[in-house]
């Protein structure tokens, strides 16, 4: 089990278990944090938009076409956006930090 | 207009369209109401293109193709429907129910079957404090008359099929500037090269930006700042036309009186009827213990649902349970 950083809207920040083989979103909404992720993590919402903030950005992989679509949907989008139901949580992102996108 | 029918389904997705099956095995009529112009809910808005793999009997289909078979499938049975309108209020009235929608539709129905999904699609509005000042004045989410817009600056904000279409229409009869975060669209490939012929020929204009304020007076627009690359701009504009996709949100249907948990209906699982008797709620808006979110779920609640219709509709009349492969009778209502 790993460790992630999410800071909430309230500028809070909270470190989160990650299990491997979960997604972002789906870490940072079941810890209770508000994050909307209406259609579940089938990149068909944009409401799990967040900004990396770390290093750890350069250990993703790419966003694909799906999420570029969707990240047009959102608002305030950054060079560090992603949408979280489409990163998977692996050993290598330990200690990655995200900031919840306004809603 | 006031119609009368046996029910009244609140939602045309894969769900609200398998019930109009179910009830009309067991003869009862079925109206459809939907906020879109076509029905598909979900499968057809969300992911007309995208395969499902778990609808019995289909190894592979996607949201359309879905769609198109339940609308063939439950053409027998001829069902009414009112699209582009909300279903906006109910009332009880003597024998049942009385629906209003918001185009002034009024539907006259025993019972109510709420099929509603995440709740009415609505554009997804950009989050900009004052922006309602401007709607329906400045600000539009979908364009009903053109005329307005003649040689007036127009603001299209998008990278999609209704952005890169409304960009090459009005492009004919206004001023009009195209602004989206990159220069890759996620529009049908003709409309986008169509799009950047007419930006070569001078005849629109592109820009990379982000909306960031609004400003104006007597709710019209003046001038928008945008943002590039963490750089603010600002444009003079007449119209701003947003076009960022469509979300749910429950809508009206949380003032009905009945119970919700967490915008969803609560109902039993043995006709899916909701705290109100003689209203139903099927599909992804309502919950039970161990409620899936799956087209299949919702069509096993339609089956069980439109027998308890029946039971309100022709109290007096004992409903004999029958299949479709072997019974004469259902042959006839299916037009065999
Ligand atoms: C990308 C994606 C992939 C999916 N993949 C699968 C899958 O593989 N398998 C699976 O089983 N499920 C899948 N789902 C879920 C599936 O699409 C839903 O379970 C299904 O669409 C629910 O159907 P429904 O008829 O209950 O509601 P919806 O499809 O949500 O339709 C509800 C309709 O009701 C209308 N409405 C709501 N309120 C009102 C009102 N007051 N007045 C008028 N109209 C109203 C809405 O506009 C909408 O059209 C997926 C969903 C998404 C987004
Ligand atoms: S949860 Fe909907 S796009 Fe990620």
């Amino acid at each position: 089990m790993g460790k992630i950083k999410v800071t909430d809207r309230e500028g809070k920040l909270h470190e989160l278990e990650a299990d491997v083989g979960s997604t972002i979103m789906e870490i940072i909404r079941d810890a209770g944090l508000d994050i909307e992720a209406a259609c579940g993590g089938c990149c068909a919402c944009a409401t799990c938009h967040v900004y990396v903030t770390n290093d750890k950005i350069n250990e993703l992989e790419p966003i694909d076409d799906d999420e570029e679509s969707m990240l047009d949907q959102a608002f305030h989008v950054n060079n560090n956006s992603r949408l979280s139901c489409q990163i998977e949580y692996k050993e290598n992102l330990e200690n990655i930090e995200l900031t919840l996108a306004p809603e | 207009m006031t119609h009368k029918t046996d029910v009244v389904i609140i939602g045309s997705g894969p769900v609200g369209l398998f019930a109009v099956f179910e009830l009309g095995l067991l003869n009862l009529k079925a109206h459809l109401i939907d906020n879109l112009d076509r029905v598909g809910g979900q499968c057809a808005e969300l992911y007309p293109e995208k395969p499902i793999y778990d609808i019995p009997a289909y190894p592979k289909i996607t949201g359309q193709e879905l769609t198109d078979k339940l609308i063939s499938q439950i053409k027998p049975f001829e069902p009414t429907f009112h699209l582009n309108q909300q279903a906006d209020s109910i009332e009880k009235v003597d024998d049942g129910w009385k629906i209003v929608t918001s185009e002034g539709t009024t539907i006259n129905a025993r019972c109510i079957v709420i099929a509603a999904g995440a709740g009415s699609f609505v554009p997804r509005k950009p989050p900009i404090d004052n922006i309602a000042e401007f709607e329906g004045t400045s600000v539009f989410y979908a364009v009903r008359n053109k005329e307005l817009f003649k040689n007036k600056k127009i603001l299209i904000v998008g990278g999609g099929d209704s952005a890169l279409d409304w960009t090459n229409d009005l492009a004919t009869i206004a001023d009009v500037t195209l602004m989206h975060r990159r220069k890759e669209f996620r529009a049908a490939p003709d409309s986008v090269n169509k799009m950047l012929n007419l930006e070569k020929e001078g005849k629109i204009k592109f820009l990379h930006g982000q909306l960031k304020s609004l400003s104006g007076n007597n709710k019209m627009i003046n001038e928008i700042k945008y943002s590039h690359e963490e750089k603010e701009y600002s444009i003079g504009v007449d119209y701003l036309l947003p076009f960022f996709g469509l979300k749910m949100e429950l809508g009206p249907i949380a003032n009905w009186g009945i119970n919700l948990n967490e915008n969803l209906i609560k109902v039993d699982t043995e006709k899916f009827e909701t705290s109100e008797p003689s209203i139903f709620a099927i599909g992804d808006i309502n919950t039970y213990p161990g409620k899936l979110k799956l087209i299949l779920s919702g069509f096993h609640e339609s089956a069980l649902m439109a027998q308890k219709c029946f039971a309100y509709c022709y109290p007096d009349k004992k409903n004999v349970f029958r299949y479709t492969t072997s019974s004469k009778d259902l042959h006839k209502k299916l037009g065999l």
